[in-house]
């Protein structure tokens, strides 16, 4: 069957099969910021903005996105610049793995909240994880982002 | 400019988080036929027929091997230094399967869901054995794990006895146990057990493997160990290991899980067999029941001290379960005695014996700790025992014990056999600072009348806290074991190609490697462009394991520059017409005596293109001589729901000894990192099976790793220390942080509510049981 999805601002016509899951298709139209780690919607690396709203992409029927929006993080490249430099200059990209999820769930966060608390930022993002940083500098290079990203590291 | 000790960010970092597909998959060719291995659901059983009928109809499904179409030939997994602690115990595929989730057969299709369904539609008679599953029984049980006789070990004195399902014993003892704990005052008798826990690192095993132009077999895995799989491979495959090239591209954590050699050996197999591109991604649920975990440990530790406090003798009995195969389980409980015991150095007698056991359980491997994660918590347990039983402080108890800089213990001469027999001593040791920093951070004292102050109130609350601490080391590297080389090239417009073996496996090795390089060459990090690893192109490195990448492999990075130095000046005197003494080469330039400057990328252009016509390149080697353990301290706070049994982690503070910290931003994470796991490994994380071997958490839905919500505060003190035999004074950090949550932790739920948990994890049934005098018995 074929679907029409915008990715990152292209429309795009697909050719999948029912049982497709969005994750595996926009990986093979090229999207490889798009990760798999799990298979089961708990690890949060194929998080994707789906009408602007962040899914987890490997538990999304591809068909489920017909006629809709998909954003990846190769379409927020730009908006993206600030944190991914907050992150870096912690060293808390590490791998690297769960790294363009994480920010997509940010990018989230971001839209949906003001003056978001800690606890917040943590709730918002707790189904992104991340076994390389323990998360105290990604929650520090999420509170400088959102305040503007002027905070040096501190130590 | 000076790159060391500075928080520079990752030069991959921007790829990464930008979504490049700089990952293995990323970069599989779109062609490469998909491989699926059919896995057992018995934990012990014989595999009688297989029937393919059915799964050679999937449309797609190219083929299907068993072990009747495999050369058979035992090789370990293990991916350690050659020859390896570890019963060559595993063959590609066997007509016996050993573990749930042991390897039964493969499918091989052009696409993914083929192969899936293909698997699905494999039909495999078993005859069905019984399995062994309790570790403390395993030893001479009439069922044996490898009933096989082709089996053995490549090594004397590791133990390995296969009619006894024993995988692996180690034991020493020095000064008389008996008699110190004769003279002791008081002392402790206790046991302690820890369990298998999940590597868990977000991007799961894969590989792809491919021929060549040449007809050599190209294996692009996400492995930690390059050098150890080609080898590995050349045996299992029958292969030279001339004909095999391996690339390791970005790879999205390991923590251990991906020392051990698990799914290259199938594409590696289909290429050899098809000629074809073929590749193979292990679902979460693969990783789980068919890779490894770490080893699940129990330790009989015995203390002996005055009744001042002064520890006179540690005894310590260790019992691993291995599961179905012995990777890593000689070497694990061999680095648990003589990593764990050393740091207290003033005993009379010290007495460590440890045996690894055959199970039909998921088998043990490497991960973060190695072992020494396993005993630390045992051992420090204990000393939190032998305090309150002193009614002594904990920390005052370890300032008495501990070692100090510039001590020793014989106990360090006996990590590598071949060391000389000349006492080693301490230099660098910078516990002491460990524990006054951290219980300064921690405020201990304060904080513990606080709690003392605020009991009542919180129990009206149904709450109560309490503070516990421990100790801990590791090591930097394997002394006369792993050896690193690298190798830097001089490149025609004065910038340098350093091609190393070292594995970044998101740890950030390939910005510190190139940060010191930059300083020992004394030019910028943008004249550095690091490459890593291929076995074609780079020297050796026995690989990111042992805490020896910043070690080992940034001594080899420092020779290599050293000489580079001496081939720089030796050039330019002859491109100078001056004699070597009089030229120099400093702060990236060619400097002479008589005041003539020539810079780096003239003096490249001249001796590439006109007069010299010479390629400068320098390699260098490396070993660790001697034990350079990194040490720490953590001190954790905790809240103990007196209703539920739930703990809550309100506070950790770590003090780590690193020596010089190259990246103190990537130390701090690595920190962080490495404290958060032992949080895991305390608290909930738990390899779980059931009365019949069956895995009953393979997802993260069921296997929880903490998430962000389950952390409240961590904080890092990185103590400033140098080690001289260090490049620029570096020592290891990456295991030692994984060590003190546990003992620490367990310490605070004994302080707030008054119960011991010996076993780990402590989860709110466990804590609520023994909370309501109910004697805990694992579910089966």
């Amino acid at each position: 069957m074929k679907i029409n999805i915008n990715i990152n601002g292209r429309e795009k016509e697909i050719e999948i099969a029912p049982d497709d899951y969005l994750s595996e298709v926009l990986r093979k139209e090229g999207y490889l910021g798009v990760k798999k780690g799990c298979d089961t919607e708990s690890c949060g690396v194929c998080t994707i903005h789906l009408n602007d709203v962040a899914v987890l992409s490997c538990g999304t029927l591809a068909a489920k996105a017909h006629g809709k929006s998909v954003t990846t993080i190769e379409g927020v490249d730009k908006k993206a610049e600030r944190i991914r430099h907050e992150m870096a200059k912690r060293g808390v990209d590490q791998c690297g793995f769960c790294g363009p999820g994480t920010i997509m769930s940010i990018l989230y966060l971001e839209r949906v909240t003001t003056n978001p608390t800690d606890s917040e930022i943590k709730r918002y993002l707790k189904g992104n994880l991340c076994r390389c940083s323990g998360y105290v500098g990604q929650l520090e290079a999420v509170k400088s982002y959102l305040e503007g990203g002027h905070n040096e590291v501190c130590e | 400019m000076k790159y060391v000790n500075d928080s520079i960010k990752k030069i991959d970092s921007d790829a990464l988080l930008r979504g490049k597909g700089v990952y293995t998959d990323d970069l599989s060719p779109k062609d490469a036929l998909w491989i699926k291995v059919v896995r057992s659901p018995h934990a012990f059983a014989k595999i009688l027929t297989v029937d393919d009928r059915l799964t050679m109809r999937v449309p797609g499904v190219e083929m299907v091997l068993t072990y009747k179409d495999i050369k058979r030939i035992p090789f370990t997994r293990a991916g350690q230094n050659y020859p390896e602690f570890s019963p060559y115990d595993k063959f590609i595929l066997d007509e016996y399967v050993r573990h749930v989730g042991d390897d039964v057969a493969i499918v091989v299709a052009e696409n993914e869901k083929s192969a899936e369904m293909g698997a699905k539609r494999l039909k495999v008679d078993y005859e069905v054995l019984e399995p062994l599953l309790d570790f403390t029984i395993a030893e001479g049980h009439s069922t044996l794990v490898h009933p096989e006789e082709d089996n053995f070990i490549p090594v004397d004195s590791a133990g390995y006895q296969r009619e006894k399902n024993l995988a692996g014993e180690i034991g020493f003892d020095i000064g008389d146990i008996d008699e110190a704990l004769e003279q002791s005052d008081v002392v402790i008798r206790t046991t302690y057990e820890s369990q298998a826990q999940a590597q868990s690192m977000m991007e799961t095993q894969r590989a792809f493997s491919y021929e060549d132009v040449y007809g050599r077999l190209v294996v692009v895995s996400a492995t930690q160990v390059p050098f150890h799989l080609r080898r590995t491979l050349a045996r299992a495959l029958d292969l030279p290991m001339s004909k095999i090239r391996v690339i390791k591209p970005r790879i999205g954590g390991g923590f251990g899980s991906k020392q051990s050699v698990h799914a290259e050996v199938y594409p590696a197999l289909v290429t050899k067999l098809t000629g074809k591109p073929s590749k193979i991604v292990y679902t979460r649920k693969e990783v789980f029941k068919g890779t490894t975990s770490r080893h699940k440990m129990r330790f009989e530790v015995t203390l002996g001290a005055t009744k001042d406090g002064d520890l006179l003798g540690i005894k310590m009995n260790g019992l691993s379960d291995t599961g179905a195969y012995g990777e890593h389980a000689n070497t694990t409980m061999g680095t648990t005695g003589k990593k764990v015991m050393p740091i207290y150095n003033k005993v009379k007698a010290s007495s460590f014996h440890g045996k690894a056991v055959y199970t039909n359980n998921l088998p043990g491997g490497a991960f973060r700790g190695y072992g020494v994660t396993q005993g630390t918590f045992a051992l420090e347990s204990a000393m939190n025992e032998l305090a309150e039983k002193l009614k002594m402080d904990p920390v005052k108890l370890r300032e008495r014990n501990m070692i100090k800089k510039g001590e020793t213990t014989p106990l360090y001469n006996l990590i590598r056999e071949g060391l000389p027999p000349e006492p080693v001593y301490m230099n660098s040791c910078e516990l002491e600072a460990c524990v006054k920093r951290g219980k300064e951070r921690f405020q201990w004292d304060e904080r513990n009348r606080r709690i003392e102050r605020e009991k009542d109130f919180l129990k009206k609350k149904g709450k109560a806290r309490g503070t516990g601490m421990a100790i801990a080391q590791q090591g930097s590297g394997l002394p006369k074991v792993d050896m690193a080389g690298a190798t830097i090239k001089l490149n025609d417009d004065g910038f340098f190609t350093l091609l190393v073996g070292a594995t970044d496996l998101g740890t950030g090795c390939d910005t510190i490697l190139s940060q010191i390089a930059a300083d020992a060459l004394e030019v910028s990090m943008d004249k550095i462009n690091i490459h890593a690893a291929d076995t074609d192109l780079s020297p050796f490195d026995s690989g990111a394991y042992a805490s020896s990448t910043t070690y080992t492999s940034g001594n080899a990075v420092i020779e290599a520059c050293r000489k580079m130095r001496v081939l720089i000046t030796e050039y330019a005197a002859k491109v100078l017409e001056e004699d070597e003494e009089d030229v120099s080469f400093q702060q990236g330039k060619i400097l002479t005596s008589a005041g003539k400057e020539l810079s780096l990328e003239e003096f490249s252009k001249v001796i590439t293109y006109s007069l010299v016509y010479e390629q400068l390149t320098a390699t260098g080697s490396f070993v660790p001589k001697i034990p350079v353990p990194p040490y720490m301290a953590g001190f954790a706070e905790v809240e103990v729901d007196l209703d539920t049994g739930k703990v809550e982690l309100l506070d950790f503070v770590g003090a780590v000894d690193c020596g010089t910290a190259i990246n103190p931003a990537l130390a701090r994470v690595q920190a962080e990192g490495g404290i958060v796991q032992g949080i895991g490994l305390a608290l909930f994380e738990d390899v779980n099976v059931s009365s019949k071997g069956k895995l009953k958490n393979n997802s993260f839905m069921q296997y929880k790793i903490p998430a962000r919500n389950d952390l409240h505060r961590i904080q890092i003190e990185l103590i400033e220390g140098h080690d001289d035999t260090g490049p620029f004074g570096a020592k290891a950090i990456g295991e030692i942080v994984v060590n003190t949550p546990s003992p620490a932790i367990i310490e605070a739920i004994c302080q707030a509510a008054g119960v011991r948990i010996r076993s780990l994890p402590a989860t709110p049934e466990k804590v609520w049981k023994a909370m309501n005098n109910r004697h805990y018995v694992p579910e089966k």
